[in-house]
């Protein structure tokens, strides 16, 4: 016995819509594919995934090279922002230490102090599983993170340039009207993990939107001009990136927590991914075709 | 029924989706150990370094900051006290037996002294360093700007590059620190080769007697130590070809950003 998931995957893309109205009599189960991301959103899509994530984790086999923070032009050695060491106690046991400002936290096996490549314990920020290269190795995570950024810069500049001139940006990812007035909806919606169906799951919603929006054109931003903050030479060029970041230091830190806002935003994008229908998502980005379930509403303007 | 097969795509999806995270990660440093992935990567440096050239103009400062800004303990990298019986003899007689050898594609090869180095113009500035390790720290340095000293040897036009021989062993004594630079960064009006730190004259800690300052690029570019510079068409004859220790490490040899 075959789904109707299955069956309609079968078929190509236009006349899934077609079959979708002759289904089964069940109205509920009936579903219908509307085609949701275009070539070129699905192949920046997943350049751009897997770009970042050679770019966070060789990003923090840099920073583990010296895993601390500072706040200003310089490093303030004995009051970083930020720093993950190893302490020994009086007996002589280590422990990982994470401080944050004047909190300190104890962070074993994860920050500061955790198994190296022998499986013996030693002193690094992140752990192995989370750095590129695993080892210690500040010559080769330079070398991933300088390489790719430029991987990064022309993916999410030609994002933007087709964003535009397709009319994208404008069309699926600027905010209506509607769409701001129902974003306090929206919202608790989404907190009871109660997500648009039907002809609503057509258009991102307000809080999908902004969410796009604000790494899009906040967060990239801000990495990239903060990762040019730290050259030297961006420095003599264009010294208002200093007065910008108040310092390098400062851009080091900034350019830190915008790596860190960018994996929260992974991480509950996956928990969206997952909760709002898994399959359909992930087919959504690789064949660009999505599900929605198919009411009057719907299947009157996909016939238009 | 439907539900088994979404529970199995799942599955399916789910362990796929870990192998191929594994298979990357995994992936990743098998790569990173390949020589070919490394001169492959590596190569972004030379695009960096046509990229900066195009936007910021030859001449450009580095940021210079106040009296205030200097660090109140300049944080020493690298080596801090050269294992090496000639150097230390050197240094005890405070440097007056050292001359510091400038040859290769010159029309005049020369010697200097640390007392011909003080007596030229010199420059004083308070600039900003930047270990490739992430931090910074502010110093006062003082002294002649290296075309200054250049000018004196007369650069043949086939030199390229200026090539730094340091005092301090590296690797348990099998070779020394070196350095390289091409024309343009030797001739930047804030490339200096100190001899004064902060208004004292440099301590053995920081590359004593004269050791090299850049505006525009990483520390580890600014030899300590300095012996003997050397004017050469290709850094490629010296160490393991690769411009210097630490690019002979794996480290870029343009140190931009």
């Amino acid at each position: 016995m075959r789904t109707d998931a299955e069956h309609e995957m079968a078929t190509p893309p236009l006349a899934a819509a077609d079959r979708a109205t002759q289904g089964p009599a069940v109205p509920s189960r009936r579903r219908l594919f509307v085609y949701r991301h275009t070539i070129a959103v699905r192949i920046l899509h997943w350049v751009n995934f897997l770009t970042l994530t050679i770019m966070l984790m060789s990003g923090l086999q840099i920073f583990n090279a010296r895993p601390d923070l500072y706040w200003g032009a310089t490093s303030h050695f004995s009051h970083p922002v930020l720093s993950m060491v190893a302490m020994q106690d009086g007996q002589g046991h280590t422990w990982g230490v994470t401080t944050v400002g004047s909190h300190s936290f104890v962070t074993t096996g994860l920050f500061g102090w955790s198994k190296g490549g022998d499986g013996t314990y030693t002193e690094r920020g992140f752990p192995r599983w989370a750095t590129l290269p695993s080892d210690t190795w500040l010559a080769m995570g330079r070398l991933w993170h300088l390489f790719f950024a430029w991987i990064l810069v022309i993916n999410g500049a030609l994002y933007v340039l087709w964003g535009l001139a397709s009319g994208h940006l404008r069309r699926d990812l600027w905010l209506s009207r509607t769409d701001w007035r129902r974003l306090g909806h929206t919202f608790v919606e989404h907190l009871r993990l109660r997500f648009p169906k039907g002809e609503e799951a057509r258009r991102y919603n307000g809080i999908q939107k902004l969410a796009y929006l604000f790494v899009v054109f906040i967060v990239g931003p801000l990495i990239v001009l903060t990762g040019l903050t730290m050259s030297p030479t961006m420095d003599a060029g264009f010294p208002w990136l200093l007065w910008l970041f108040d310092g390098r230091q400062s851009a080091r830190t900034i350019h830190f927590i915008c790596a860190m806002t960018l994996l929260s935003f992974f991480v509950v994008h996956i928990l969206m991914v997952v909760v709002s229908g898994l399959w359909n998502n992930i087919r959504s980005m690789i064949t660009g075709r999505y599900a929605i379930e198919a009411t009057p509403t719907a299947m009157e303007s996909n016939h238009e | 029924m439907s539900n088994i097969i979404s529970v199995r795509r799942r599955r399916l999806i789910l362990g796929v989706g870990a192998s191929a995270g594994s298979l990357l990660l995994g992936g990743c440093d098998r790569l990173s150990n390949l020589p070919l992935t490394q001169s492959a990567l590596s190569s972004a440096q030379w695009l960096t370094r046509a990229a900066q050239r195009t936007l910021v103009s030859r001449d450009a400062l580095a940021p210079q900051f106040t009296r205030a800004d200097i660090a109140p303990v300049f944080r020493a990298n690298g080596t801090t006290d050269p294992n090496n019986p000639e150097y230390q003899a050197l240094a005890k007689n405070g440097f007056r037996d050292w001359r510091l050898r400038v040859d290769g594609l010159v029309e005049r090869s020369r010697q200097f002294s640390l007392d011909d180095i003080r007596s030229m113009p010199a420059q004083t500035q308070i600039t900003r360093h930047d270990c490739v390790e992430g931090w910074s720290c502010i110093g006062q340095w003082t002294g002649p700007l290296l075309r200054d000293i250049l000018a004196q040897v007369v650069p043949k036009p086939q030199a390229r590059y200026v090539m730094f021989f340091c005092a301090d062993p590296m690797d348990n004594g099998s070779d020394y620190y070196y350095e390289s630079i091409d024309m343009r960064t030797a001739a930047h009006p804030q490339t200096l080769l100190a001899y004064a730190l902060n208004g004292e004259t440099l301590p053995v800690t920081y590359g004593a007697p004269l050791r090299l300052r850049l505006g525009r690029q990483l520390g580890y570019k600014m030899a300590k130590y300095v012996m003997h510079i050397q004017l050469v068409s290709s850094y490629k004859p010296f160490g393991q070809g690769n411009g210097g220790y630490w690019e002979d490490q794996g480290y870029t040899w343009y140190a931009g950003i």
